[in-house]
C-alpha cells in the first residue's frame, strides 16, 4: 500500500511550519522530522516502508521516523488515500435561537446607490407591508427569542433597517422589554444596532451609550469616497452632516466599543487611506471591510482587479496588526481579528453562517426572513412571529446551504472557514442561495492564507495574545 | 504528541482524543504492553463464544468449549473487571473452591465483598 498526504494546507509563521487542517479545522506546529516526512510524500508516493528508510537515510532515527509517521496518521495528514466520504453532522431538528434581528423600520433617509435593500439588485419586495415595525410585533419577536433560546444564558438582539434610528422610539421599548425578560429568567442580554449615523443626537448617544448598546456606523472612508455613493435622495452627500455626530457618539459611548462597517466600492477600494481615515481622524474601535454585493455589471462593483488591489491592500494592514499584535496591542482591523478568532477555535461549518440557524431577521410586517438581508422578500420567509419559525422552510434553506451539496468547495482547503460564503450575497449574483461563491474563491483563499500566516507568527511570538480569541464571540 | 504541536483549541482536542482513544483500554487491561499497538478488544461484545449454547443433541458436554466458558470470558479477557468475582481486590482466591471449573463451576458463589 502507497501513502497518501491528506487534505491540508501548509503554512508559515516567522520561523515555524504549521498544517491547517481540512477536516478538522486543526492547527498544528511541525517538528523538522514530519516536515521531512511530508516533504518526501509531497515529491512522490510512496510505501510506508519506503517512507522510513528513506527518511531514516536522511540522518533522523527510526524511533522518531515511525512516531512520527504514526503522529501524522492519526492527524489525517497522511493516509491510505482510499477517499473517504465526509459529511457534515445532520442538521439539528431543533436549534435555539441566539439572536434575532429586528428590521425595526425598511425606511431610509440616505439613498445610497449600492443598497441591497433598496439598490438596483435587492430581492426585498416591501409593497403593501407596513413601513415600520409596531409595538405587537415587536414583543412577539422578544418573545419568540426567548422562548425559543430557553436554553441558552446570553441572548442578543440587533436592530436594523432601514435606517435603524428612524424608529427610535421602538428600540427604547424594546430594550426596556427584554431587560425586563432577562431580569425575570436570570439571563444576559445585549443590543447592538447598525446606523448611518446621519440622525444620532446628543440624547440618543447618551441612550445607547448608558444602556451599553453596541453601534456599527456604515461609513465608506473620506469625505469623497463617502459621498460618492452614501448620499440623500437629492443627491447631497453625507459625510458632514455625519461627521461630528460620529465624533460625539466616540467620545461619549464607552460601554461598547463602536465599529465602522465600510462598503469597498469602485469609488471606495483603497484599503489603507479609509482604515487611516476612520481609526486615525475618527478614532473607531474597530473597521471591518466588505465588498459590495451586486452583479458584476454595476458601476460600483469592484471588479476582479480592484479586488486584487484590495487584498494587496489587506495583506499590507494585516502585517500592520502582527506588529501590533507581537506588542500585545489592539488592532483595529476586524477582518483580521474575526477570522483569527474562528482560527483559534478550529471551527469547521457545515453553513456558511447562523443565518436560519442560531440567527433570524423579523421585518416590519413580522415576516420571519433567515437574516437582516432577506427581511422582506417574500421568496425567502421562513415563518412569521405570530406562528414561529417555520421548520420546513427553514429545513429546505438551510439544506441548500450545506456545504454537503456545494461540490465545487469539496476540493478546497478553505472550506472550513468559508462554507462556500454569504447566502445573500449567493442569491444576488447566482439566483441561488446555495450556490457557492465561486466568484470569491481566490480571493477568499489568499486571504485565508495570509491570516494563517499571521496567526502562526502569534503562536510562535505572543502565544498568550490567542487567549483573546479563547471566548466565542457571541454574535 | 511528540512531533506535532497543537496550536488552536480545535488541535488540542484531536490529540486528547487521540491520547484517550489510545491509552483508555489499554489502561483496563492492567498491563501496559510493551508497544503500542492497534488494540483489539477482546470478551463478550465482539467475540462470539458458545456459552450457554447446546450442541445438537443437546447435550453440553461435547462442545468445543465448556459451557463456563463465559465465566472464563469475562475473568481473563473482558475489558471490565467488575462482572466477574474480582480476583485481583476483593476475592482473589475465587478458585478455591473451583479447582476444576468444568466440575466444580457451581460452587462459585456469589461474592460480597
Amino acid at each position: 500500500m502507497n501513502l497518501a498526504l491528506g487534505e491540508f494546507h501548509r503554512f508559515r509563521g516567522n520561523r515555524e511550519t504549521f498544517l491547517y487542517m481540512v477536516n478538522s479545522g486543526g492547527i498544528v506546529a511541525l517538528d523538522e522530522v514530519s516536515d521531512a516526512l511530508l516533504q518526501k510524500l509531497e515529491r512522490r508516493t510512496l510505501s510506508g516502508d519506503d517512507l522510513i528508510r528513506e527518511t531514516v537515510a536522511d540522518g533522523y532515527t527510526t524511533q522518531a521516523v515511525m512516531e512520527s509517521l504514526r503522529e501524522l496518521w492519526q492527524l489525517g495528514a497522511i493516509s491510505d488515500g482510499v477517499p473517504k466520504p465526509v459529511t457534515s453532522q445532520p442538521l439539528p431538528d431543533d436549534f435555539p435561537l441566539q439572536s434575532i434581528v429586528l428590521n425595526i423600520t425598511n425606511q431610509c433617509n440616505l439613498s445610497c446607490s449600492y443598497c441591497y435593500e433598496f439598490g438596483e439588485d435587492k430581492i426585498a419586495t416591501p409593497d403593501g407591508k407596513p413601513k415600520f415595525m409596531d409595538w405587537h410585533t415587536a414583543k412577539a419577536s422578544v418573545d419568540y427569542l426567548f422562548e425559543s433560546a430557553s436554553t441558552r444564558d446570553a441572548l442578543h438582539i440587533t436592530f436594523f433597517g432601514g435606517e435603524t434610528l428612524m424608529n427610535f422610539p421602538l428600540l427604547q421599548k424594546v430594550v426596556d422589554y427584554a431587560r425586563g425578560l432577562a431580569k425575570e429568567r436570570n439571563v444576559r442580554v445585549g443590543f447592538s444596532l447598525t446606523t448611518n449615523a446621519t440622525l444620532l443626537t446628543t440624547r440618543i448617544i447618551e441612550y445607547l451609550a448608558d444602556n451599553e448598546v453596541g453601534v456599527t456606523v456604515s461609513i465608506d472612508g473620506t469625505k469623497e469616497m463617502q459621498d460618492k455613493f452614501r448620499i440623500f435622495s437629492n443627491g447631497k452627500g453625507s459625510y458632514d452632516i455625519i461627521k461630528p455626530k460620529i465624533k460625539e457618539l466616540i467620545a461619549r459611548h464607552r460601554s461598547r466599543p463602536i465599529a465602522a462597517r465600510v462598503t469597498l466600492t469602485s469609488g471606495a477600494s483603497d484599503v489603507l487611506k479609509i482604515y487611516d481615515h476612520l481609526k486615525n481622524e475618527f478614532n473607531f474601535h474597530e473597521v471591518a471591510f466588505a465588498p459590495v454585493t451586486t452583479s458584476p455589471n454595476r458601476l460600483y462593483s469592484i471588479g476582479e482587479p480592484g479586488m486584487d488591489k484590495v487584498l494587496e491592500q489587506f495583506s499590507e494592514l494585516a502585517k500592520d496588526y502582527l506588529q501590533s499584535a507581537l506588542r500585545g496591542e489592539h488592532h483595529g482591523f476586524s477582518n483580521v481579528s474575526d477570522t483569527l478568532a474562528e482560527l483559534h477555535q478550529g471551527v469547521n461549518k457545515s453553513l456558511p453562517c447562523g443565518a436560519g440557524l442560531g440567527m433570524v431577521g423579523v421585518g416590519p410586517s413580522g415576516d420571519i426572513a433567515p437574516c437582516h438581508r432577506f427581511v422582506d422578500s417574500d421568496d425567502h420567509v421562513i415563518g412569521h412571529i405570530d406562528t414561529g419559525i417555520d421548520m420546513e422552510k427553514r429545513g429546505e434553506f438551510l439544506k441548500k446551504g450545506r456545504i454537503d451539496g456545494k461540490y465545487d468547495c469539496h476540493s478546497c482547503w478553505a472550506r472550513p472557514l468559508c462554507a462556500g460564503g454569504c447566502h445573500h450575497e449567493a442569491f444576488v449574483r447566482y439566483g441561488d442561495s446555495g450556490h457557492a461563491n465561486l466568484h470569491y474563491c481566490d480571493w477568499i483563499r489568499e486571504w485565508t492564507h495570509t491570516c494563517l500566516s499571521v496567526y502562526g507568527a502569534i503562536a510562535e511570538e505572543n502565544p498568550a495574545f490567542l487567549e483573546h480569541f479563547s471566548e466565542r464571540k457571541a454574535s | 504528541m511528540k512531533h506535532l504541536r497543537a496550536i488552536n483549541r480545535k488541535a488540542a482536542r484531536i490529540v486528547e482524543q487521540t491520547s484517550a482513544e489510545q491509552n483508555d483500554i489499554v489502561a483496563m487491561q492492567q498491563q501496559q504492553p510493551p508497544q503500542q499497538q492497534p488494540h483489539v478488544p477482546m470478551g463478550c461484545s465482539i467475540v462470539f463464544s458458545p456459552g450457554w449454547e447446546v450442541d445438537s443433541a443437546g447435550g453440553t458436554a461435547g462442545l468445543c468449549q465448556p459451557v463456563e466458558r463465559d465465566i472464563f470470558d469475562c475473568y481473563v479477557t473482558c475489558f471490565w473487571p467488575a462482572q466477574v468475582p474480582d480476583h485481583l481486590n476483593n476475592y482473589p482466591d475465587w478458585t478455591t473452591k473451583c479447582a476444576v471449573a468444568t466440575k466444580d463451576w457451581r460452587n462459585i458463589d456469589i461474592v460480597f465483598p
